[in-house]
């Protein structure tokens, strides 16, 4: 990236601090992204091994963090008000500024004008400014951690009253209204890329570009960017209201006649349910918000190193919108249980069991793309067909969740936790992998290391099973989320062993992670360098710019598109694969 | 053939991941079905039917995850890439779309009738009459058991009321609370007769979770949430809290009796209150 800026003719010169640092380019702004996102993931990832060890040992005395951490290890035992807040901070961390941040942050920046054959952003500088929310809304969420009262500890979900009231717990003070701030300056953020990314997608395609050309990837973009548009005022209005609660003297969720530690609470006429539709509102299509994009990227993966079309485009796009509009009438399958009237649980298990159909359809298609395919198994090509076994693993899951009369069993137990750690965590975590194994000669001129990166691949896919898998076992029998000693509960005692294995897991996937930092980081300075626009012989518009793309991305001339962007193996061609650039009449068919 | 119609090219990474595809469905199969860890042993009426419908949806599902891994096990085995040899071109086949669209709506909207046929025999059927009537009140980090004691009636509460001793603000001075008990952490029911759970909660949102009985029900703050359940086998049981309510969610416990007999549960109540 040190390279002089010889391909730029559309824009003149920037020094340093405005290139790099305040950008307005999109592709710098995406891999800001990205690796704000990464370290953010550092940070969730080390906390969920804290939970892990806490879980598998949780009466061991350990001196050496007693030392490291006095605060949280009292005499090296880990307390139990610490404990539920790794889990609180873990999830906000991952759920909001990994993946959220990752994939329409990161990836999207990078690639929709890329991939449209656009210049840059819509709107460059909304742009830039969403970014820099972002890192501020990072910056906010990471203090949280080093308040002295405590970090928040009402789940990432942070129900109502128990974030409403400052005196339901230690980290509920300080550390909810950091909770809260950092998540409404996210979603302020998230807006604004999402109006930036509607705009571009719609507007600025380049000639020929129409929208049955889109890389899926684009159209995964597109709804995802709508369904933010959606659901993010609704959680930002919800953390409005909570911070009046709390701070305001207001009772939009909490009850007259709550009595905390015998002392009466000041409020009346809130109530607790509300805060649960307007987080579930916003959490089922942000579920989707992680999902989408993961999918869009994962099919063109899949589709280029299986050298084969992706199997029925048009029913893909049809299932993503579906999926899209679904997800806004489905959030009341997190509340079953809730005291919500249950004849309103028998419409959410219509409506849920109703959006596994264009999901399955999704798999169908996946698995016709690979069929007959001649697949080339690059790091990133397997992180692809990794995706799809972890979706499917963590979707049929969700039947049983979604049947409203099993979850009365399974809610709140760690068949939840598997169940969404597969389906909205690893699988776009596949995803993102295989993108960055896929994208990164695009983004920093040189390949990352193949060899580690394929060791990751198998790590990875062997430990998240180990982890995940087991999880729907030990939830089956019971043990519940969030709870700090399993082993308190005589009925848990028995699968105490099946815990330390995740454990034991956990720990070893969690260093394999390290494998993919090194590799990445040694990759951005030393990794081979990328000699040609199209490594992998694909067909999108990306990799017909230079490697990296200067500003203006394209060159004196954007790209013309005259086909669609799954022209693998084409019966007779030269080639077994033809850019979108290609117009049709000159490609001679024998 | 350069159309693809052949076979690919069996490659190491194809046979490792279908390998490790096959072991995922082989330890899967061996998890839910030899089950070395299971649901905490039933001891309710109801609980049966949701068991069976689990049952049910793990059928259909095991089924789908079987053949869905398997065909991507075997599909990753066969077609490797092989020299310049081509992939086939196909893309659409509307006939097997539409065949696999319908075949999973009709199977899912099965499962929903199903599920709710569950669902509305424990929601929507009429309150069990001649039950045992406990009001439970969750508080960080205990549970609060009230019975109306012989009268059948149960004395009035009042917030004011409420002391380091009187969790839930019983008025003693109120003639029908002589017999009530309130006892903490300590559940009693009889055996074969359905009792109903009136749920209230003190300060933040708990969530009542009694694992053999299949049973789970949020106890909100400002609400009063009914429930009922039979039991049906005598013994100890354990009382959970599964929704996350501070920082001792985890010790909020307490511990549920089903007495073998009505007699039992009566002298068990009699003795409590004596102790009040």
């Amino acid at each position: 990236m040190s390279e002089s800026h010889t391909g730029e003719h559309v824009h003149h010169e920037l020094g340093f601090w405005r290139k790099y640092v305040f950008s307005t380019d999109h592709k710098i702004i995406g891999i800001q992204y990205l690796i704000t996102a990464m370290s953010m993931a550092v940070v969730g990832g080390t906390l969920s091994m804290l939970m892990r060890y806490q879980l598998a040992w949780p009466s061991m005395i350990s001196p050496t963090l007693g030392k490291l951490m006095p605060d949280a290890f009292a005499g090296g035992v880990m307390k139990p008000e610490f404990y539920v807040s790794l889990v609180t901070m873990h999830g906000t961390i991952m759920v909001f500024f990994l993946f959220t941040a990752v994939l329409t942050g990161g990836f999207g920046n990078f690639l929709i004008p890329l991939q449209i054959g656009a210049r840059d952003m819509a709107f460059p500088f909304l742009n830039a400014l969403s970014y820099w929310v972002f890192l501020l809304s990072c910056i906010v969420i990471f203090s949280a951690l080093f308040v002295t009262t405590g970090a928040p500890l009402g789940g990432w979900t942070s129900y109502a009253p128990l974030s409403a009231i400052p005196a339901a717990g230690p980290g509920q003070g300080t550390g909810v209204t950091l909770w809260i701030t950092a998540i409404a300056l996210f979603t302020a953020s998230g807006l604004m890329g999402g109006l930036n990314y509607i705009t571009t997608i719609l507007t600025m395609r380049t000639r020929g570009m129409s929208m049955m050309r889109l890389p899926l990837t684009q159209w995964s973009l597109l709804i995802t960017a709508i369904l933010a548009l959606l659901a993010f005022p609704v959680l930002l209005a919800a953390g409005i209201l909570l911070m009046f609660d709390r701070m305001g003297g207001t009772s939009f969720f909490v009850p007259a006649g709550i009595i905390m530690n015998q002392m009466p609470i000041e409020h009346s006429g809130g109530h607790p349910l509300l805060w649960q539709h307007l987080f579930w509102f916003f959490g089922h299509p942000e579920v989707y918000i992680v999902v989408l994009p993961a999918m869009g990227m994962a099919s063109d993966i899949l589709s280029t190193f299986c050298r084969k079309p992706i199997f029925s485009y048009r029913m893909m796009v049809y299932s993503m919108i579906a999926i899209a509009v679904l997800s806004f009438v489905v959030w009341g399958h997190h509340m079953f249980v809730s005291g919500m009237n249950p004849f309103l649980g028998s419409v959410f298990t219509l409506t849920t069991l109703l959006i596994a159909v264009p999901s399955a359809i999704k798999t169908f298609n996946w698995l016709g793309t690979v069929w007959g395919a001649r697949i080339r198994f690059t790091a990133a090509g397997l992180f692809a067909i990794g995706f799809v076994s972890m979706f499917v693993s963590g979707g049929l899951s969700g039947i049983f969740l979604g049947t409203s009369a099993a979850d009365i069993q399974l809610q709140d137990t760690y068949f939840v936790v598997a169940h969404f750690h597969l389906v909205m965590a690893i699988a776009p975590l596949f995803a993102a992998f295989g993108g960055l194994y896929f994208w990164f000669p695009k983004m920093f001129g040189r390949f990352m290391n193949e060899t580690l990166g394929r060791i990751h691949f198998w790590l990875t896919f062997i430990g998240v099973y180990c982890v995940f898998f087991p999880m729907h076992i030990i939830g089956i029998g019971g043990q519940m989320r969030r709870i700090y000693d399993p082993t308190q509960y005589m009925f848990l005692v028995p699968q105490q062993p099946v815990n330390v294995f995740i454990s034991i897991a956990a720990f070893i996937l969690g260093a394999g992670q390290l494998i993919f930092l090194f590799n990445f980081l040694f990759s951005i300075f030393a990794g081979k360098r990328v000699l040609e626009r199209n490594p992998w012989h694909a067909t999108t518009l990306e990799w017909t710019a230079p490697t990296p793309p200067g500003h203006g991305n394209f060159g004196e001339e954007l790209p013309v598109v005259y086909r669609w962007p799954f022209d693998y193996s084409v019966p007779g061609e030269k080639e077994d694969f033809i850019p979108q650039t290609v117009p049709a009449t000159v490609v001679a068919k024998q | 053939m350069a159309d693809g119609s052949g076979p690919g090219r069996v490659t190491l990474s194809g046979v490792v991941l279908a390998g490790l595809l096959l072991v995922l469905i082989i330890a899967s199969l061996y998890l839910f079905i030899a089950q070395p860890f299971w649901f905490p042993p039933l001891a309710s009426e109801h609980g049966g039917r949701i068991d069976s419908l689990f049952g049910t949806v793990l059928v259909v599902s095991g089924i789908a995850f079987v053949l869905v891994q398997g065909a991507l096990g075997l599909f990753v085995a066969r077609y490797g890439a092989n020299g310049n040899e081509r992939a086939a071109y196909w893309h659409d086949n509307p006939k097997v779309e539409a065949i696999l669209l319908i075949t999973t709506a009709v199977i899912l909207t099965v499962l929903v009738f199903m599920g709710q046929r569950v669902w509305a025999s424990i929601y929507f059927a009429d309150q069990p009459q001649n039950a045992t009537i406990i009001q439970i009140t969750g508080e960080q980090f205990f549970w609060n058991f009230h019975y109306p004691g012989a009268d059948g009636q149960f004395g009035r509460t009042d917030t004011k009321l409420i002391t380091s001793t009187n969790n839930i603000g019983l008025d003693r001075n109120d003639p029908v609370a002589k017999d009530d008990v309130v006892s903490v952490g300590i559940m009693h029911v009889p055996i074969g007769k359905p009792v109903r759970v009136r749920l209230r909660s003190k300060d933040v949102i708990h969530s009542f979770f009694l694992p053999n009985f299949r049973l789970k029900q949020d106890a909100v703050p400002g609400m009063g949430i009914e429930v009922w359940f039979t039991p049906t086998r005598a013994g100890q049981y354990e009382v959970a809290c599964a929704e996350l309510c501070g920082l001792g969610h985890y010790r909020m416990k307490a511990a549920l009796t089903v007495d073998e007999s009505e007699e039992a549960f009566n002298a068990w109540l009699k003795m409590a209150a004596e102790q009040q």
